[in-house]
Formats: structure tokens, sequence, C-alpha cells
């Protein structure tokens, strides 16, 4: 059986750098399973599941060659690659509010405990410098059910941010 | 009744165009049972259009009745099924037999008008909107050889993009 790795590159951002990485991979007999790449600030950042036959010290080899000369800083972990096992979101919940310390941890705490397993989170800072706000998208699965994070989000709410929660139902036809 | 066996995405034949129903008998009945079976057995299946099942016919199943706090019309059988009328837009989350293991957001039209002839040859219309409507849509696209992996938009991003605003 192949083996399987994570992937991570960050470094300053530039056209190119996802497909000679790739091709990188792709020459060293490396296969990509999912990847997501973002760009976050003037970032540029990466996470990859490869499967290769060979072992990480392969990876590194294959691509430190092209992260070196794209200025990127490249870590490899060793782990289980599992295809075919998505988890299907059933809630979307955007939480928006004038930018403090600690509103991440407060509105993730809460959402914690009333059973939620975030699939997918992304936020963001937008607003002017003088006024920030911060925005954050996230899908999860209310593993305790919808209502159980209503009243969560209404103990954030009451502390000056707002929310809305939207129950996905995903139509398969 | 039997039950079919789906045709998986990179069949070509998903992306063929369907050609319309022009006779109305007991093979063709016999079929649509066979259909709503497969739909049935499929996991979560609310709808199903027999070119999933490699039949290049314009038929579609739907049925939304199974969840809750929809508004619906219980099954629906549509050949040669024609939306007339689309108002509004609504993102919802899309799956499909024909593509296991991978779900999308899609944008779909919120209320629709729908005209068609049940398995007997006689003509309906209907008015219907939310998630009836966008499972409608969903199996109409496969009578033109379209999936939803055609219509994905963005997992990050929302519905419409901000507008640049001139002073």
């Amino acid at each position: 059986m192949d083996n399987g790795y994570m992937l991570t590159l960050v470094g300053k951002d530039r056209p190119g750098i996802v497909s000679h990485v790739a091709s990188a991979l792709y020459e060293g007999g490396c296969n990509l399973g999912e990847s997501s790449m973002l760009r976050l600030g003037d970032s540029f950042t990466i996470m990859m599941m490869v499967t290769c036959e060979d072992n990480a010290h392969a990876i590194e080899q294959a691509v430190a060659p092209v992260a070196e000369s794209m200025g990127l800083r490249l870590h490899v972990d060793k782990i289980d690659v599992t295809l075919h096992h998505h988890v299907e979101p059933d809630v979307h919940i955007v939480v928006y509010g004038a930018d403090r310390p600690g509103i991440v941890a407060r509105v993730t705490g809460v959402l914690a405990e009333a059973g939620l397993n975030i699939i997918n989170l992304d936020s963001n800072v937008g607003g002017t410098p003088a006024q920030p706000i911060y925005i954050m998208h996230i899908d999860g699965v209310a593993n305790e059910g919808v209502s159980a994070l209503e009243s969560a989000l209404e103990i954030v709410t009451k502390e000056g941010v707002d929310a809305k929660l939207s129950p996905i139902e995903t139509m398969i036809g | 009744m039997a039950q079919l066996e789906i045709l998986k995405y990179p069949d070509r034949r998903l992306k063929e165009v369907s050609v319309a129903v022009d006779v109305f008998d007991d093979e063709l009945r016999h079929f649509i049972d066979d259909l709503e079976e497969t739909m049935r057995a499929g996991p979560g299946g609310v709808g199903i259009a027999a070119s999933q099942v490699g039949r290049q016919q314009r038929i579609a199943i739907v049925d939304v009745s199974s969840k809750p706090k929809v508004s619906h019309h219980g099954k629906l059988i549509l050949i040669n099924p024609e939306i007339t009328k689309w108002e509004g837009f609504t993102k919802g989350r899309e799956g499909c037999m024909s593509v296991p293991d991978y779900t999308g957001n899609v944008i779909r039209a919120k209320k629709i008008v729908v005209t068609y002839v049940d398995e007997w040859g006689k003509g309906h219309e209907i008015e219907t909107q939310g998630f009836e409507a966008v499972a409608i849509q969903h199996e109409l696209d496969h009578l033109e050889g379209m999936l939803f992996l055609d219509r994905l938009v963005s997992r990050r991003n929302d519905l419409f993009k901000r507008k640049v605003y001139q002073e």
C-alpha cells in the first residue's frame, strides 16, 4: 500500500506556485488527494493529501527544490489517507461583529459545548483599519441538534456579535 | 419491480440529451415502477432521471415528501417536463446518486412553474418552490445531459460577489 502524507507549504504568494508544486509531485511519482489552497493576507498557503510509493524523505526531495526556488517553507507529516469518507455538514453559521480579541475562541467555545463539529471554517477581517469587523463562516455537524446551537448563539449575540444559523438540507437526486 | 443499475460519472451517457417520450404503454409504466424503486433504494434519494439508469428519455421522478418541513406535491412522475417560469435565486447543497461521495453548492431558481405529462399521457402544470423546486431542476438537468457538477459554485464564497461601487 502507498504511504500517505500531509504536505504543507507556506510563503509569499506569487502566480504559478500550485502548478510548479503539482508538477514536482507528479514527476516524483506522487498522487494528490484532497487539497486546500488559500491566500491568507498576502501569504500563499496550501495543504495537500499526497500518496507516494516512497517515504516522506522522497516527497521532500521532490518538492524541496521547487519550494526553495519559490521561497516556500515545506512541512511533511505522515497521515492515514482516507478518501471517500466525506462528512456532510448539516448546518451553516455566519458570525460577524466589531473585531476584538477572543471572538473566535468565545464563539467556537460555546458552539463546541453545544455539540458542533466544525468541518470547514474561514474567517476574514473587513471594514476599515479604524473600525475592523470580523466575519466567520462555519460549516459543521450539529451532533446535539440545531436548537442547541441556536441557544448557544443567543449567548454570544447578547455579548454583541451578530450570528445567523441556517440548516443545510442536502438534496440527493 | 426491479432495481436498476445507476450509471456513475464519468459514464458519458450521463452527458447525453434525452429524447421526448411519445408512447405511453405498459412497458413505460413498468419502467417507471422500476425507476421509482431504484430512487427509493438510494440513500436519501428524493429524485431520479431515466438517463441515470441508461434510458435516454425525458422521464424523471421527484418525491420530497419524506423531508420534514418541506412543502410538496407528493410523488411527481414528470414526463416531457418543461419549466415555463422561473423566479428568484436560492443556494443549496446538492448531491447525486450518479456522483457518489461528493456534494456541493448550486444556485437554482427559488420558484418555478413546470408543465409535464404523467405516465398515462395526461397533462399537468404545477407551481412549486424551495426544496421540491430544487429537486425538479436537478432532475430536469439530467435530461439535458447536465450534472450538478456543471453548476457548482465556490464552497467558500457566498452567493453574490461584492459589488464595487463607484463614487
